[in-house]
């Protein structure tokens, strides 16, 4: 059985990639199980989504505790124990991420002694938000690398789950995909099957009896203010709205409103988005009736930002 | 026919529109609401007939539910979780009503605290109700499932509504390869919904709920509820006979799965029972004469079927994916019932609670339930029912609980 996790940020298509890659095995003949796993969901919060393959019907199920094959379409998400990259991750595992950094990197990063590759297609994506591309190339470079899905079904598969999406982001998407799968040439077939588990030679699993705590300890209450000022939100941005002072009326009051978040605040008449809770929902671009919010790539942004304090020498 | 891939949510979704359902009465929560959303796409895309409704809440959606099958309608509902219970009181009112329908319910655990991931709990909690229930471990068999329980619901021996459950995530979200019947194999099968008596109309209002007075009257319809209740059995054998016959899959009321010359069984039910049955091919390689039983069927409880496949067992590992607080797994104390007093009953029945919301059981850990009801036999001393929980688990709770003590001791240096 083929056993395959990818990794990526609500909104990066990672459900997309894994129902891809689902539907080209089942197009070369393959039992399928593909899924995403989310928390509460959100654009940009840490998303997994697996596929599972076999000759024979698939009796497993769940969330893939030794992955053969792990793609990570945001490396950002590595260092992120939330995230669960690493989790299961064996000799045998191989690892495709998503990244600029080079291979070798990774290796002594991780110290992982497996196989890592990285997706040589990330330098065109410079979006984080350019959807479901990075999640095409995933699943096309997934293909490949796993050997037994032909250029043909990979195609087949992008034009069965995206056909709804109209020809153009088809198109867009069979090209990175394509792109990705032909660039994995040389690393064709490098996924092998994992094996089953033994009932003969096994860990057993460290059972304990759960002790009784009493209700001080074991009631799921903790009461304190404003705990979500701490969750910084605003990490899951992958756009982000930047307001026109020369255009911006000073209304007061329209895009504070309509901030799901309150996350925009009116300071001296003006307003003041905080961009450490702000999500990058983009609701105040839509609302703002004098067009004073643009809504600018956060990787773009975030350039432009070290940038300026290069400039003004707050970092060297 | 069509083979292809579906998640749990498509193929309910499916099922509803090859059962040419009238009505929908609908209501979001996750992780059912794809259910709706797929049916209302394609009453929107003109796919289908019938009226999808979106009510206020689950309560006015199973009362919209059980009045409009009260006017012999066709009728389709989906909820989870705290929807369902939600609309608990509706759930014994319209089940009294002796109108039919369909309710789906996609599994998840129950708040507090809240959860998205599975456990059965929730519906359990309307194992009393008078719906009839049948518990789903494929996507194919949550289509399958729903086709059969129109029948079952219908059925002049019955006439009660039915839930199918599927579990979250690992069903709801999970696509796998499913047959779609034809259309017109589906409608053969399904037939159409002959009310019969049950013909409520707003043209001629009438009441429909007659309210007794007394315990004679109210004993009376109450008991004849559970008597068709009971009849459900052997109609969904009947169902299940049929069915096969039509489409070549057998849904028995219990599935065994390598269990004719078991000496041990695991017994449980969902979508986790895939994972016992992976356990159990495992456990097969290396000897063991070992299988697994999964009530389908939970409401009524398939007593035969049951005391004849649990009979001359050495021993049974029963694992809940739900809890009683105060007693324990709910299919253990109902397989106690089922086998007491028997001559054939396997002596050691142990209890195992694990997969409390959607946490979940390694292969590792059936084998190891394996050896603790071979041991049970050997020791002759049945095992204290287990959570099945790990060292691991808990120094992680331990860890957020310190967290949550530094916590609490800051917010009170705080208020000081």
């Amino acid at each position: 059985m083929y056993r395959i996790r990818f990794h990526g940020r609500g909104g990066q298509g990672m459900k997309t990639a894994s129902r891809i890659l689902g539907t080209a095995f089942f197009l070369e003949g393959y039992e399928v199980q593909d899924a995403p796993r989310y928390g509460a969901e959100r654009r940009g919060a840490p998303i997994f989504a697996y596929v599972r393959a076999d000759r024979a019907p698939i009796n497993e199920r769940g969330i893939i505790r030794h992955p053969d094959l792990v793609i990570v379409a945001d490396d950002s998400l590595v260092p992120i124990p939330a995230a669960g990259v690493l989790a299961g991750i064996t000799d045998h595992s191989l690892m495709l991420i998503n990244s600029a950094e080079k291979e070798q990197v990774w290796k002594q990063r991780l110290n992982h002694s497996g196989s890592i590759l990285t997706l040589p297609v990330a330098a065109d994506v410079t979006e984080r938000a350019e959807l479901p591309y990075v999640g095409a190339a995933c699943a096309g470079a997934a293909a490949r690398l796993i050997g037994v899905i032909s250029e043909a079904a990979l195609e087949q598969a992008i034009n069965d789950e995206l056909s709804d999406l109209g020809a153009d982001i088809v198109n867009k998407n069979l090209h990175n995909a394509v792109a990705a799968y032909r660039a994995m040439a040389s690393h064709a077939g490098l996924v092998k099957e994992g094996s089953l588990v033994s009932a003969v030679d096994y860990e057993a699993p460290d059972w304990i009896d759960l002790p009784f705590d009493d209700a001080r300890i074991s009631a799921p209450t903790i009461h304190a203010a404003a705990t979500s000022v701490l969750v910084k939100t605003g990490l899951w941005r992958t756009q982000r709205p930047v307001i026109d002072f020369d255009h911006c009326k000073g209304c007061w009051w329209i895009c504070s409103s309509y901030c799901p978040d309150g996350a925009i605040n009116v300071v001296d008449a003006k307003p003041v988005i905080d961009y450490d809770h702000c999500k990058g929902c983009m609701v105040c671009v839509a609302q703002c009736p004098s067009h004073a919010i643009e809504a600018i790539p956060e990787k773009q942004a975030k350039a432009d930002e070290d940038a300026m304090r290069l400039e003004i020498g707050e970092i060297t | 026919m069509k083979r292809t891939l579906l998640t749990g949510n498509g193929a309910a979704a499916w099922a509803a529109r090859l059962a040419a359902v009238d009505y929908i009465p609908a209501f979001p929560i996750t992780p059912q609401t794809e259910i709706i959303e797929t049916l209302a796409d394609w009453i929107d895309t003109g796919e289908i007939t019938g009226r999808l409704v979106t009510m206020e809440s689950e309560h006015s959606m199973v009362t919209a539910a059980g009045s409009a099958a009260a006017t012999g309608v066709r009728v389709f509902s989906a909820t989870s979780s705290q929807g369902l219970l939600y609309a608990m009181e509706m759930l014994y009112t319209v089940s009294g009503w002796r109108a039919p329908f369909v309710l789906a319910n996609v599994s998840r655990g129950l708040s507090a605290p809240i959860t998205l991931e599975p456990d059965h709990n929730d519906i359990l909690a309307a194992r009393d109700s008078g719906f009839l229930q049948i518990h789903c471990a494929s996507c194919q068999e949550v289509l399958d499932s729903t086709l059969m329980a129109y029948r079952l619901a219908e059925d002049e021996r019955i006439r009660l509504p039915v839930i199918v459950n599927l579990d979250g995530f690992y069903l709801s979200f999970t696509r796998e390869p499913v047959e779609i019947p034809d259309a017109d194999a589906a409608r053969q099968f399904v037939g159409s919904f002959d009310a019969e008596n049950i013909r409520f109309r707003a043209s001629a209002p009438e009441s429909q709920a007659v309210a007794v007075l007394g315990g004679g009257p109210y004993s009376y319809f109450r008991y004849e509820t559970h008597l068709a209740a009971i009849n459900g059995a052997a109609v969904y054998d009947e169902i299940a006979e049929e069915f096969s016959r039509r489409f070549g899959r057998k849904h028995d009321a219990v599935e065994a799965y390598r269990a004719d010359d078991a000496d041990y069984l695991f017994v449980m039910m969902g979508s986790f029972a895939s994972k016992a049955r992976e356990a159990v091919d495992r456990l097969r390689e290396d000897g063991w004469a070992i299988g697994l039983l999964r009530p389908r069927l939970l409401r009524p409880l398939p007593v035969v079927h049951l005391q004849k496949l649990l009979a001359k067992r050495k021993a049974v590992a029963v694992i809940d994916q739900n809890i009683s607080m105060g007693m324990g797994g709910i299919l253990h104390s109902e397989l106690a019932s089922v086998l007491y007093g028997r001559n054939d009953a396997p002596t050691v029945l142990a209890s195992f609670i694990g997969g409390l919301g959607g946490r979940d059981i390694s292969t590792e850990e059936f084998f190891e339930m394996a050896q603790s009801i071979r041991q049970a036999v050997e020791t002759g001393q049945t095992p204290a029912p287990r959570l099945l929980y790990t060292q691991t688990e808990l120094r992680e709770v331990r860890k957020l609980q310190a967290i949550a003590q530094v916590e609490r001791q800051q917010l009170g240096a705080i208020d000081d």
